[in-house]
């Protein structure tokens, strides 16, 4: 046996086990940065929110502004399309919850839901199918709503998902109008 | 020991040697070779040292100067309102900043480029459409943009100062040049000195005997809220330390992390040092 | 060493199963548990570890930069200061590879003085020291090109001097500068290739240095006395004797990095590379990378034409051949010594080297006039002296002091002065741990 052996056992244990839980978290420390530098740097933060002017919009139009690197479809939507929203039932919803980041999460998808108060007759949703992320057709399908090319999902008027693949309704982002005619989104 | 007394020994006739070429080289006051003529004056700031921070209201000071004097026709490209969150400004205060400047953007679905106000996310507009307007507008020579004076300029320490430097922590050649050339007008040049027209003599300038930029500040020029001396030298000071944060935001994190840093090394060390010796204990080497 | 048996045996099923198919396991057990090593090596040859180290910092840092760089003229300088400004612990990173690249000289100057020193260079050892030469030019060009990537004033303008040699050469000067630059100055072209070229190259290096690797675990290493392994008692096994060493003078070594890196990031560089490049506005003073202002300071030194080889070839030839010299020396030297311990003349000469190579370094660093020009014409000639005359000369005439039979022997010797570990010595260190 070696030399060392004679000495306290105990003491030298300790020692390596401290050094080595140094070396770990040093090593943890110093790996940090390199993860860190991944995530959104601050004048993409910056860029979170847009303001979009809706004042040309008349019933059955719509616009598209890209906020966050995707397209948000603002709709002002015709009396046929909110009514066949409205009409609805939940139970026949494939995705009951109404996925709207200005409500609680568990908030039920009725038509209302999707939109805001006062303003039933405007859709801002995130126009990403919730499949894999291709961007639907509006006005297409057999729902009147959104259809999805890349894989055959449907969405009603309301942007709710009613057949197909896709799992989930279309989000609905952090908006409000801050006159009659300006939306900020973000 | 003895190696290292003999390399101390050339290391010292070298030293010599370069004291010997300094005195060959005693310049004419009329006709300098060396520039800046005169030596950056050494500040004291808050900024310096391991634990060195900056003073918000002095930055907020030199905001209000570059605001209202330097951005005339300084640049400042980097920088970006949100960014001004360091100097202690909430929100409200940056958005009510931002929009008091008119960003050109564009184009709308018209294709036109429109004028709209500042937001946080947009960076401090340029005075001048570009360069060539800049130096069209000053007699020829554009303005540097300031985003990265303080780091852009220093003037070169020599030996043996630059070797001191390392154990005083000397970074702000910066602040001290700028402070020292805002500082430095006013003065008479040497008799016989030539000076070009539309410039103006400054020894602090480091590349010439004078400078295309006219003396920028006078007492009383910027009205300071808190009480602060409205003097050319506070300005110079507070602008030099804003133009330090504008280069370096990040310097107080960088101490701050950098003392960990080194503490956990100091820590670490010593325990592989024990650790070593354990290992080693009974081996001759 | 080499051509002693593997002692490696798996303990589990496991590790017999690999070992019978893909010997891994046991090549690192060989080549960095159980490999001997002098039990003499001092604290100079940790830098081959520490190296080893600031190559892998220097890609790991790259790579991460180069998700956030763009290697366009129009946005280069200002991708740059995103990372310094936006990006999470970007200001971190950059400064940690601004300032490994200064680092890593700093590391391979030692362990090339360390290599002079020791003779460390000599047979065996010859092929281990060229592949060594060869890892010190790849690092200057990976150096000179990660510097041109800010793209500020010094950036600019130190890729049109450095690309500026390759015109002096007769004929076909013009043309290499064109291959290299991609059209008529630096531009958009030689930024893009700078860069794919800055991230090809430290893989490059890290193959040389498997080789490096290889061809020492080949020879073994070489020790402070000079003197060629005989015996077990001579060495000690690599883990956990000089892993352990080696991480201690990590440590110390990453202290003066990381005091660098917190504290004077930028005291290495030059103030003008914060500049945005401008090709119409040369800055009042060149200057390249610190660890390169020796050469710089050589290349400036030829002020005159020599018969038909004008100041600039002359100037570019010797910046050159002051770098071929180092691939020269293990013929060069003419000692049947070894180490600069046992060589009272070598060892003088040695440190008048070290200082001319700092007084050439400084010399670079000040305007090419007056008398600097004369002490730098003077350093230079000490320069070559050092290579092509101390060097075989010295090996031939000098009378070296008395060799001890063996490292055992020497580290007795030295230990009977202090208080000692007799029995230690005689204990046979590789069956420990």
């Amino acid at each position: 046996m070696s030399a060392t052996d004679i000495h306290d056992p105990n003491r030298r244990d300790f020692l390596y086990v401290a050094t080595g839980m140094a070396a770990v978290v040093g090593a943890g420390a110093f790996a940090w940065p390199f993860i860190d530098q991944m995530r959104p740097d601050a004048s993409t933060l910056a860029l979170a929110s847009v303001e979009v002017d809706v004042s040309s919009l008349t019933p059955g139009m719509s616009l598209i502004v890209k906020w966050r690197g995707k397209p948000v479809v603002v709709r002002n939507r015709t009396e046929q399309e909110m009514k066949d929203g409205e009409a609805v039932k939940l139970a026949d919803l494939k995705d009951p919850i109404a996925r709207n980041a200005n409500l609680p999460a568990d908030a039920p998808a009725t038509d209302a839901n999707r939109t805001t108060p006062g303003k039933e007759a405007w859709m801002v949703m995130v126009q990403v199918c919730t499949h894999l992320g291709c961007i639907p057709l509006g006005q297409e399908g057999d729902f009147g709503g959104w259809f999805c090319p890349c894989h055959g999902s449907q969405y009603d008027t309301a942007g709710r998902i009613r057949k197909g693949p896709a799992p989930e309704n279309m989000a609905v982002p952090v908006f409000k109008f801050i006159s009659d005619t300006k939306i900020l989104i973000g | 020991m003895k190696k290292i007394l003999t390399s101390l020994a050339l290391i010292g006739l070298v030293a010599a040697g370069t004291g010997a070429i300094a005195a060959e080289e005693a310049h004419n006051a009329a006709a300098p070779t060396h520039f800046p003529i005169n030596e950056p004056k050494e500040m004291s700031w808050s900024f310096t040292g391991p634990f060195g921070t900056y003073d918000k209201a002095q930055l907020q000071r030199g905001l209000k100067v570059y605001k209202e004097v330097c951005s005339a026709c300084h640049s400042m490209n980097l920088v970006a309102f949100r960014t001004l969150s360091d100097l202690g400004y909430s929100d409200a205060q940056i958005k009510t900043l931002s929009a008091e400047y008119t960003i050109h953007d564009g184009p709308n679905d018209a294709g036109d480029m429109f004028d709209r106000p500042g937001k946080p996310s947009d960076h401090f507009p340029a005075p001048f459409a570009n360069e060539e307007a800049a130096a069209a507008s000053n007699g020829g020579a554009a303005p540097p943009d300031m985003s990265l004076l303080a780091k852009a300029r220093g003037v070169e320490r020599g030996f043996p100062q630059f070797v001191f430097d390392i154990f005083t922590q000397y970074a702000q050649g910066g602040p001290d040049y700028i402070h020292s050339l805002l500082t430095g007008y006013d003065q008479t040049p040497p008799a016989g000195m030539v000076i070009p027209e539309g410039t103006h003599y400054n020894p602090y300038f480091m590349s010439g005997v004078s400078l295309k930029m006219p003396k920028p500040l006078s007492d009383g020029q910027v009205t300071y809220d808190d009480g602060s001396p409205q003097t050319i030298d506070q300005y110079s000071r507070d602008v030099s330390a804003f133009l330090m944060w504008a280069a370096e935001p990040h310097m107080e994190d960088r101490k701050k992390t950098g003392f960990r840093v080194l503490v956990f090394l100091l820590l670490f060390g010593a325990l592989v040092y024990l650790t070593k010796r354990k290992v080693w204990e009974g081996v001759a080497h | 060493m080499s051509e002693g048996h593997s002692t490696y045996t798996p303990k589990t099923g496991l590790g017999r199963w690999f070992d019978a198919r893909m010997p891994l396991p046991r090549l690192v057990y060989d080549s960095f548990v159980a490999y001997p090593v002098p039990r003499n090596l001092n604290y100079a040859w940790t830098f081959g570890g520490i190296l080893s180290i600031m190559l892998v910092a220097q890609i790991l840092t790259g790579i991460v930069l180069a998700m956030h760089y763009t290697a366009d003229t129009n946005l280069a300088f200002g991708s740059v200061e995103k990372i310094m400004r936006d990006v999470n612990s970007g200001w971190l990173l950059r400064y940690l590879h601004s300032n490994g690249a200064s680092f890593f000289f700093v590391a391979v100057y030692i362990h090339i003085f360390r290599g002079l020193y020791y003779g460390s260079y000599k047979a065996p050892r010859e092929l281990l020291w060229i592949l060594g030469c060869i890892i010190y030019l790849l690092m200057m060009a990976t150096g000179f090109m990660g510097y041109v990537l800010p793209w500020g004033q010094m950036s600019f303008w130190g890729a049109t001097v450095i690309t500026g040699f390759f015109s002096a050469i007769p004929l076909v000067g013009d043309w290499i500068q064109q291959l290299l630059l991609g059209g008529f100055a630096v531009d958009n072209p030689t930024l893009n290739r700078f860069f794919s070229l800055h991230y090809l190259l430290p893989f490059m290096i890290a193959g040389v240095v498997v080789l490096h690797v290889w061809a020492l675990h080949v020879v073994g290493q070489s020790n402070p006395t000079g003197i060629e392994v005989k015996s077990k008692t001579d060495t000690v096994a690599f883990t956990p004797y000089a892993t352990i060493k080696d991480a201690f003078g990590m440590i110390v070594f990453l202290f003066v990095f990381a005091y660098f890196v917190f504290y004077l990031p930028n005291y290495l560089g030059h103030p003008d590379n914060y500049t945005v490049a401008n090709p119409l506005k040369t800055p009042a003073h060149i200057v390249p990378e610190w660890y390169f202002l020796p050469f710089y300071a050589i290349l400036r030194a030829i002020t005159f034409n020599v018969g038909p080889i004008n100041s600039k070839l002359g100037g570019v030839l010797c910046m050159f051949g002051a770098i071929a010299m180092l691939f020269l020396v293990p013929w060069l030297d003419t000692s049947k010594v070894r180490s600069a311990v046992y060589r009272p003349w070598y060892k003088l000469f040695f440190w008048l080297f070290v200082v001319d190579a700092i007084l050439l370094g400084w010399l670079g660093s000040q305007p090419a006039e007056g008398s600097y020009v004369f002490m730098a014409q003077m350093a230079t000639l000490f320069y070559f002296a050092f290579f092509l005359i101390v060097l075989p000369v010295l090996g031939l005439i000098e009378t070296p002091r008395r060799l001890p039979n063996s490292i055992t022997e020497a580290v007795l010797e030295k230990n009977k002065g202090g208080s000692g570990h007799p029995a230690g010595a005689t204990a046979a260190p590789e069956t420990k741990g």
